[in-house]
């Protein structure tokens, strides 16, 4: 990682200058031979690289429609240029999404269109050689899929479908990017993108146990591989590990508890996160989902709630079902997969919750929207309910809200700058610049509407921030999850508790557990 | 990339996690430790034992709640937060107290 700067932020976001080439020191490391065999890719570039890189090319244009209708319908318009945020935030035109584009359109040219094969000089086609690669690999790691650009595309062209693609080919001929490929194999050993081993998983829980029943001398469970339960949990496994995703963690356990919930997680399936969509490849999304699929079958379960994750709410809203679907031994009368904001906001329609907002008031809240739920998916039955649902979820247990300027926020949003397998150190130069246009639009109600913090729904977005946030001026945990808010107002009576200990009283408390009360 | 330590090499990935965990040892943890500009004191080496101690039972990394909650045990409540773990090891006490501690880089949205 070289050194660079961190963008002065502007009072809203400006066009910059142009700043051509900025980027193009900017790649991730490339995936180890083990990481891209695990996965059924070859080890290292192939030698007939270019052949086999043309002929998936081909296979891709043949299987998806959408992509040669991309590769065919822009009209240089112009419209997307200024809306991506890694342009934005670094000013290399390379970073307009019509230029991200043209890397893979000048190759279409080339071998797949008449005028291309015959004239190339005449319409912009070129041969795919080294140094197209190695600009593919570049600037398809500088795209977080996050679709902004399409928004705005009169013609909605989906930067994020070709970054897809391109990476897919660049997998198929043995230069895979190492950070998603990576996690990827880890999913499919260990079941979660963290590597995190179903003893260690089990251990972490009952931390968390102890440390909840430290907080509010309740027992709130977090049950793991119960057969028989009502809801599976899927939930990013960054959720286990990091701040502040554990805190939202701990919040669904909270609305469970109270609302008397049968539900567990599952260590066969303890990730909702699906890296395969980030490099494009529909085989190794089907097997990460088929996890899901069977974790719900072998548990018997009868829904599935997805916990704050943004492309995996993504995965699981729009693809699950052709991936592993048919879900039809779920119970049929309520929407599986459902999102946990839904979840938790139909329990405090029901008045199932009892909330103290006045415990979120030393906060000012504001909501960023993750890209994949905002731009790609849907929450519940309702047009916009992926803007409703996690508002009204914090409106509820927070009485101080305030929204950032509206081009920036529902499918207008900005993305945080590390999704789309993105979030990785070798990265973070782009993660930084990236992060600017959404810095600069929370600067904006920080300072005019004394916004404290941010919350979030994704588990990229919720560690991007905490690492870039500082960078701007603000303060690490100046990102929250949506359901840390929730466990913070959610009011759990002590009667309760003498409730649960005797249900519980056949299992009864473990040794450590008595003597930690013993001594309180 | 590799460490010279005492004329002997030990492989280390791109980003300086030690390929071979079995070849770690404290003089190695120093050296990896001034490649961070982190100067190693008494209270960087109870994290990096109990990192060591938490992977050698459970393979992994423990989760920063768990870290912090170890901390604050062994060096008192105002230690036992994650600001003070920042502090030393200012680039995320996962990632760089794993890789003085010669255990892999922890993965995923984190």
């Amino acid at each position: 990682m070289g050194e660079y700067e961190t963008p002065e932020m502007d009072d809203y976001a400006k066009t910059p200058e142009l700043a051509p080439c900025s980027m193009a020191h900017s790649q991730p490391f490339i995936a180890a031979p083990n990481h891209q065999e695990d996965l059924g890719f070859p080890g290292e570039l192939v030698d007939n690289w270019q052949e086999k890189a043309i002929e998936k090319f081909g296979e891709l244009l043949t299987k998806y429609r959408s992509l040669r209708v991309y590769m065919d319908g822009c009209v240089k318009c112009g419209a997307c240029t200024d809306k991506c945020h890694y342009f934005l935030g670094t000013g290399d035109p390379k970073n307009m999404p019509v230029a991200r584009q043209d890397l893979m359109r000048k190759v279409y040219r080339r071998y797949f269109t008449f005028a291309g094969k015959y004239f190339p000089w005449l319409v912009g086609a070129e041969d795919l050689t080294k140094e197209v690669l190695d600009e593919w690999y570049t600037y398809f790691h500088q795209c977080s899929q996050c679709r902004r650009c399409s928004v705005y595309c009169p013609y909605g062209i989906d930067t994020a479908e070709i970054s897809m693609a391109a990476r897919e080919i660049m997998d198929h001929i043995g230069q895979g990017q190492k950070y998603c490929n990576e996690i990827i194999g880890k999913v499919h050993v260990l079941g979660n993108n963290l590597g995190l081993p179903a003893k260690a998983l089990r251990a972490t829980l009952d931390d968390l146990e102890e440390d909840i029943f430290d907080d509010i001398e309740v027992e709130v469970k977090l049950p793991l591989d119960v057969k028989g339960a009502d809801v599976l949990l899927v939930t990013p496994s960054a959720d286990f590990f990091a701040e502040p995703h554990i805190d939202g963690l701990i919040g669904y356990a909270k609305v469970f508890h109270q609302s008397n919930t049968s539900w567990t997680l599952s260590s066969y399936a303890s990730e909702a996160a699906n890296f395969a969509m980030f490099i494009g490849s529909y085989d190794q999304m089907k097997q990460i989902a088929e996890r899901i699929r069977k974790a719900a079958q072998d548990l018997g379960v009868k829904r599935i709630v997805v916990g704050e994750c943004g492309h995996a709410w993504r995965v699981a809203y729009n693809f699950w079902n052709t991936l592993a679907g048919p879900f039809d031994f779920l119970d049929q009368s309520v929407p599986s997969p459902m999102h946990i904001t839904e979840f938790t906001y139909k329990l405090i329609e029901e008045g199932k919750l009892k909330l103290d907002k006045s415990q979120n008031d030393h906060m000012t809240l504001t909501f960023h929207d993750s890209c994949n739920v905002a731009r790609a998916s849907r929450i519940g039955d309702d047009p916009g309910g992926q803007f409703f649902y996690p508002r009204a979820v914090i409106k509820a247990v927070c009485n101080n809200y305030i929204d950032m300027a509206p081009d920036t926020i529902h499918e207008h949003t900005y993305c945080c700058g590390g999704g789309g397998g993105l979030l990785t150190d070798d990265l973070m130069e782009l993660r930084v610049k990236g992060a600017k246009p959404r810095m600069e639009a929370l600067n904006q109600v920080t300072e005019n509407n004394g916004v404290t913090h941010m919350a979030a729904i994704c588990a990229i977005c919720k560690s991007q921030f905490s690492k870039v946030m500082p960078k701007y001026g603000f303060e690490m945990d100046g990102v929250v999850s949506v359901h840390q808010l929730v466990s913070n107002a959610i009011v759990i009576e002590p009667d309760e508790v003498e409730e649960d200990e005797e249900e519980a009283d056949n299992n009864g408390p473990s040794d450590e557990q008595i003597e930690e009360r013993e001594e309180a | 990339m590799e460490y010279t330590l005492n004329g002997a090499t030990f492989a280390a990935d791109e980003e300086g996690y030690l390929t071979d965990l079995s070849q770690w040892n404290e003089e190695l943890a120093v050296l990896i430790a001034e490649d961070e500009k982190i100067e190693m004191a008494n209270d960087h080496w109870e994290v990096v034992n109990f990192l060591r101690e938490y992977y050698e039972e459970y393979q992994i990394a423990p989760a920063i709640r768990v870290l912090t909650k170890a901390v604050k045990k062994k060096l008192g409540a105002d230690k036992g937060n994650s600001k003070y773990l920042y502090e030393l090891f200012p680039y995320g006490p996962a990632k760089q107290a794993c890789k003085i501690a010669g255990l892999p880089k922890p993965t995923g949205c984190i």
